[in-house]
């Protein structure tokens, strides 16, 4: 495996070789005198391209995967019928009318402690936690969620971050009734980024853009500063980046491994028995995605806390994060791809193509001193 | 068939299976559909390369820019019969095509010294430097009994290549 000089560019050093983990069994080292056949031979090359256009993991990663339709016949056809009418008649007003009655109450709860117990900041953020975790409850049973938690609750102490695997924004939610965790977050347009801005301020939540490169630097140094507060929320982070069909896990940024501070996996596994709770991102807004939910029965899903985890000696932070990123795959049963969430939004780096020309040359040019 | 259904019916398939010399079993033709459906994603009814390229693997390849010229803009009859010559029953020679095609990309059916040399240069990229490339090329083409200003043509190649054990198949997944 020939390593590239690469240049330190921080984007470079986020991943380890994805050589490791494609196919190459089409690229053989080619022996014997160098002839005029073998660089007319562009067969390997050409076989990896086509293959990559008749499947490849990166795209599987992003495939919606509905459930199996179970109408297809004429005693279930008028049964899913019913089954419509009362999940948009019955449930789907219900559940409006629930969410709303807890926004209601959250609000006239919440804007009172966070203006009048300001002297009080002990109190007062004890009192948003719980009103945060109380709207939180509520939107999972606008769904009806049905979330079973495995493992120890998370505690609230210094030095500690939790990852989690990424699916839909509904984890946040999930997770968050449980415990209120300050969480970062790409920031968002419409109502979402509103309620970015002001509730989820008041956690200590940190936001990041995607199409800012420099941000980098300043979200790290947030990071580090809040993971060493004494008393902020307990962090969260989806080292994934992105949003991934829960079928698959693409590589984690090493952000969030790089901190000194022990790691706390969550693995998280939707069921898909009702609805599938994939937020695919190209297909949908938020908005149509939270109604298809709310027009479902229920979405089931299981969290798994598992054991906290620390930098092993002489473990980079890009192995921390793929151990990590293992151990929340195996526990929920998905499968790993050594791609970088952000090629959804960007195209790869030439240093890939670079490194299989390099490879190439030298071959070329090695066999042609042999003769 | 054409845009924007995305049911092929026994009839659809049946044409294109015969577009590609029934290189793909019937199958095979309802997997490359699907996944034709996956990359196309306006159902404009061909995939531009924007698309292609949003496939990362595809994207690095060294020979991208050469297939997308040939791939781009395909409707799916034409793409299953590119792809065609990636499947395990296609015969030597016609795998041989699609690589002198891939070389012949001003399709006059010749391949000059200059194709020879920018394929070299896809494949290398800075690696080697023009001069090396230009001499390698020539060393070979001579002691295969060729010169720099011969074109070379389809037979050339597949004298060249017939024997050399080409293997270049893709396999089509059932999924």
């Amino acid at each position: 495996m020939n390593k590239l000089n690469t240049s330190s560019s921080e984007l470079d050093l986020d991943r380890p070789n994805i050589e490791d983990y494609l196919p190459s069994g089409s690229i053989q080292e080619p022996h014997g005198t160098l002839r005029l056949r073998d660089l007319l031979d562009i067969s390997p090359t050409l076989t990896e391209a086509a293959g990559a256009i008749v499947d490849d993991s990166f795209t599987r990663c992003f495939k919606s995967n509905p459930p199996e339709p179970w109408n297809w016949n004429i005693y279930l056809f008028p049964l899913w019928c019913l089954g419509v009418v009362v999940r948009y008649g019955l449930l789907f007003p219900s559940r409006v009318l629930v969410l709303t009655i807890g926004w209601i109450i959250f609000l006239s709860c919440y804007f009172p402690v966070h203006f009048l117990l300001k002297g009080h900041d002990k109190l007062r953020k004890k009192l948003e936690r719980g009103l945060v975790e109380l709207i939180c409850s509520f939107f999972v049973g606008s769904w009806t969620g049905v979330v079973k938690y495995h493992g120890p609750r998370p505690s609230i102490r210094p030095k500690q971050i939790f990852v989690a695997n990424h699916t839909s924004m509904i984890d946040f939610i999930v997770l968050e009734q449980m415990t209120a965790f300050a969480v970062i977050m790409q920031k968002h347009p419409g109502w979402v980024g509103l309620l970015q801005s002001t509730i989820l301020e008041s956690l200590g939540c940190i936001w990041f853009n995607r199409s800012e490169s420099k941000d980098r630097e300043i979200v790290a140094r947030k990071l580090r500063e809040h993971v060493h507060g004494a008393d902020n929320n307990p962090l969260l982070v989806f080292p994934e980046g992105t949003c991934v069909n829960n079928h698959y896990t693409v590589m984690f940024k090493k952000g969030a491994f790089e901190l000194g501070c022990t790691v706390c996996p969550i693995a998280i596994k939707y069921n898909k028995i009702f609805v599938d709770a994939f937020w695919n991102s190209r297909k949908q807004s938020f908005t149509t995605h939270l109604l298809q939910l709310m027009t479902s029965w229920a979405v089931v899903c299981d969290v798994w806390y598992l054991e906290p985890q620390n930098l092993k000696p002489g473990e980079t932070p890009i192995e921390f994060a793929e151990r990590v990123r293992d151990i929340i795959s195996v526990r929920a049963g998905l499968k790993k791809v050594p791609w970088d969430g952000y090629l959804k939004y960007s195209r790869p780096s030439p240093k890939h193509r670079e490194r299989k020309q390099q490879s190439f040359a030298e071959s070329v040019l090695r066999r042609l001193e042999e003769r | 068939m054409g845009s924007a259904s995305s049911m092929l019916t026994q009839y659809d398939i049946e044409e294109v299976q015969e577009h590609c010399n029934h290189l793909f079993t019937q199958q095979e033709i309802v997997s490359l559909y699907k996944r034709f459906c996956q990359l196309d994603r306006n159902a404009k009814g061909f995939i531009s390369a924007d698309e292609f390229l949003s496939v990362p693997e595809f994207a690095m390849n060294p020979l991208s820019q050469r297939l997308l010229k040939m791939v781009d803009g395909l409707n799916f009859k034409d793409f299953v019969a590119f792809l065609s010559a990636f499947s395990a029953k296609a015969t030597v020679p016609q795998k041989i095509e699609i690589i002198f095609k891939v070389y012949d990309s001003d399709c006059n059916g010749k391949v000059t010294f200059n194709d020879l040399n920018e394929v070299l240069h896809d494949l290398t990229g800075s690696f080697m430097s023009e001069k090396q490339r230009k001499e390698v090329l020539s060393q070979l083409l001579h002691e295969a009994g060729y010169t720099k200003e011969s074109s070379l043509l389809l037979h050339d190649f597949i004298k060249i290549m017939e024997h050399s054990g080409l293997k270049m198949e893709v396999e089509i997944p059932e999924d």
